[in-house]
């Protein structure tokens, strides 16, 4: 059973429908001790870095029992950002430190701050590309130039443990993996084929 | 580099697609699940489902719809139409909708973007808003933004209601030229590069398409990060793979 981790941050039904369409038995645990029983578990998000505050305490540490454990674990945009340090968005609101580094905001300059048609648009929203700097098991049959769904305006950093990287303005995480952690930046499900994909690499090893 | 999207919208009526010409003369296009299932095969990057003629009996029906379509097709799913109250926002949102599009609720109730992108996040709410171009003098122009699908004409301009809406909380938007819907003329190229470069978040283009050239137009001229059509897909006239490949030769970044 796949633990998806609800914690009022948006909609849980795609993640939910491509969990299950890749074979995946899923449940909402409603209290810390229900994490025990995951063989996987799932950190969805959307939005603000703020709302991983409803991640309480004790839901941090059973999520970390689990990492400790040996669970695989899979973080999905905000919960790719969560792993890390923390996000420049919401700087009083720490990250669970699983991977080193701090997120940041995507540049913005402004209406006139450059020529319209050049400048950046903020958030990063559609497909964008992704390259990737090493061989991962969450990447594996994906190849370079792949594209898939983004849509967020901060990015974590691009360190030894990232998996795919993408370029938006500058490069950033669009994947990190260590041993049986992994994160994507971008939507695995809302991105057809090449997300089911990811998916299913993830949900192999549980 | 960051795709331009291409969209195709599916206008449903009773559980069929259905379009119009200047938002009038509706005719059937076929099944929207089908024609999901054939747009994601060609390649599609999101669909918008839009209710056209939404009603009270008609709510259960949009569920089943977004229900069906999300069921077995893994991308941006967006429904419009109808979206009147945060109750209808998560009916939608239940049935699988990942964003809504909110037109003549948020003119008349623009808290309701914000109530939306607090509960939601920004990135699911499209704020979609019809306009038809005015010449005032030859060189001042305005875009007059109509409600009610298109029939009922507001005081307000397409650029600063774009402005406004994205400083509520929307997370893209939606323009439709309502001179140009369904008469395969081309994009609003002037329209739609106006609300472009006064918003930060990615503006979509609709109305018009009628030619692979027409899309080019829009990202280049028109400034669009995204562009919408619906009869120039659904007739197949033309498929969505052609038409990137197409742009793909023009430089213009797409998913292939």
């Amino acid at each position: 059973m796949i633990a998806l981790i609800d914690y009022g941050a948006g909609n849980l039904t795609s993640v939910r429908k491509a969990l299950s369409a890749i074979g995946a038995d899923v449940w909402t645990p409603t209290i810390p001790a229900e994490l025990s029983r995951a063989r996987g578990v799932v950190v969805p998000g959307v939005g603000h870095f703020d709302s991983t505050k409803a991640i309480t305490p004790e839901w941090r540490t059973a999520i970390k029992a689990r990492i400790d454990s040996g669970t695989p674990l899979l973080g999905i945009c905000v919960g790719l950002q969560w792993l890390f340090e923390g996000s420049e968005e919401a700087p009083d609101c720490g990250g669970l430190r699983i991977f080193s580094g701090r997120c940041f905001k995507l540049a913005c300059p402004g209406p006139q701050g450059r020529e319209p048609a050049s400048r950046l648009k903020v958030p990063h929203v559609g497909w964008n590309a992704l390259s990737m700097p090493r061989r991962t098991r969450l990447m594996h049959g994906v190849i370079n130039d792949s594209q898939v769904y983004f849509t967020h305006s901060f990015a974590a950093p691009v360190t030894a443990e990232t998996a795919a990287v993408c370029e938006y303005g500058v490069p950033f995480s669009a994947a990190v993996e260590r041993g049986h952690v992994s994160a994507v930046q971008f939507h695995p499900e809302k991105s057809g084929d090449t997300g089911l994909r990811i998916l299913r690499n993830w949900f192999s090893a549980v | 580099m960051l795709s331009k999207r291409i969209i195709a919208c599916l206008d449903v009526r009773d559980g069929k697609v259905v379009k119009g010409v200047n938002f009038e003369e509706l005719r059937e296009a076929g099944d929207p699940a089908a024609l999901a299932r054939r747009y994601n095969v060609e390649g599609i990057d999101e669909i918008v489902i839009l209710d056209v003629t939404a009603t009270l009996e008609g709510r259960q029906a949009r569920a089943n719809t977004i229900r069906t379509v999300a069921q077995e097709i893994f991308l941006p799913l967006t429904v419009g139409g109808g979206i009147r109250s945060e109750d209808d926002a998560a009916a939608a949102i239940e049935a699988g909708a990942d964003k809504v599009s909110v037109n003549t609720a948020a003119l008349s109730n623009p808290d309701l973007i914000t109530t939306l992108a607090r509960r939601y996040g920004s990135q699911a709410v499209m704020v979609a808003i019809d306009a038809k171009t005015v010449r005032l003098k030859p060189d001042t122009i305005s875009f007059a933004v109509y409600a009610r699908s298109g029939t009922t004409a507001v005081s307000r301009d397409a650029v600063e209601w774009a402005r406004e809406a994205t400083a509520r909380g929307a997370g893209e938007i939606l323009v439709t030229s309502i001179d140009r819907d369904g008469t395969k003329a081309g994009f609003d190229c002037e329209m739609t590069s106006a609300v472009s470069d006064a918003v930060d978040v990615p503006v979509i283009a609709s109305g018009g398409a009628g030619s692979f050239e027409h899309f080019a137009e829009i990202f280049e001229a028109g400034r669009a990060d995204a562009a919408l059509a619906a009869s120039i897909f659904h007739f197949q006239e033309h498929s969505v793979g052609q038409l990137k490949t197409f742009l793909a030769q023009r430089q213009i970044p797409v998913r292939l």
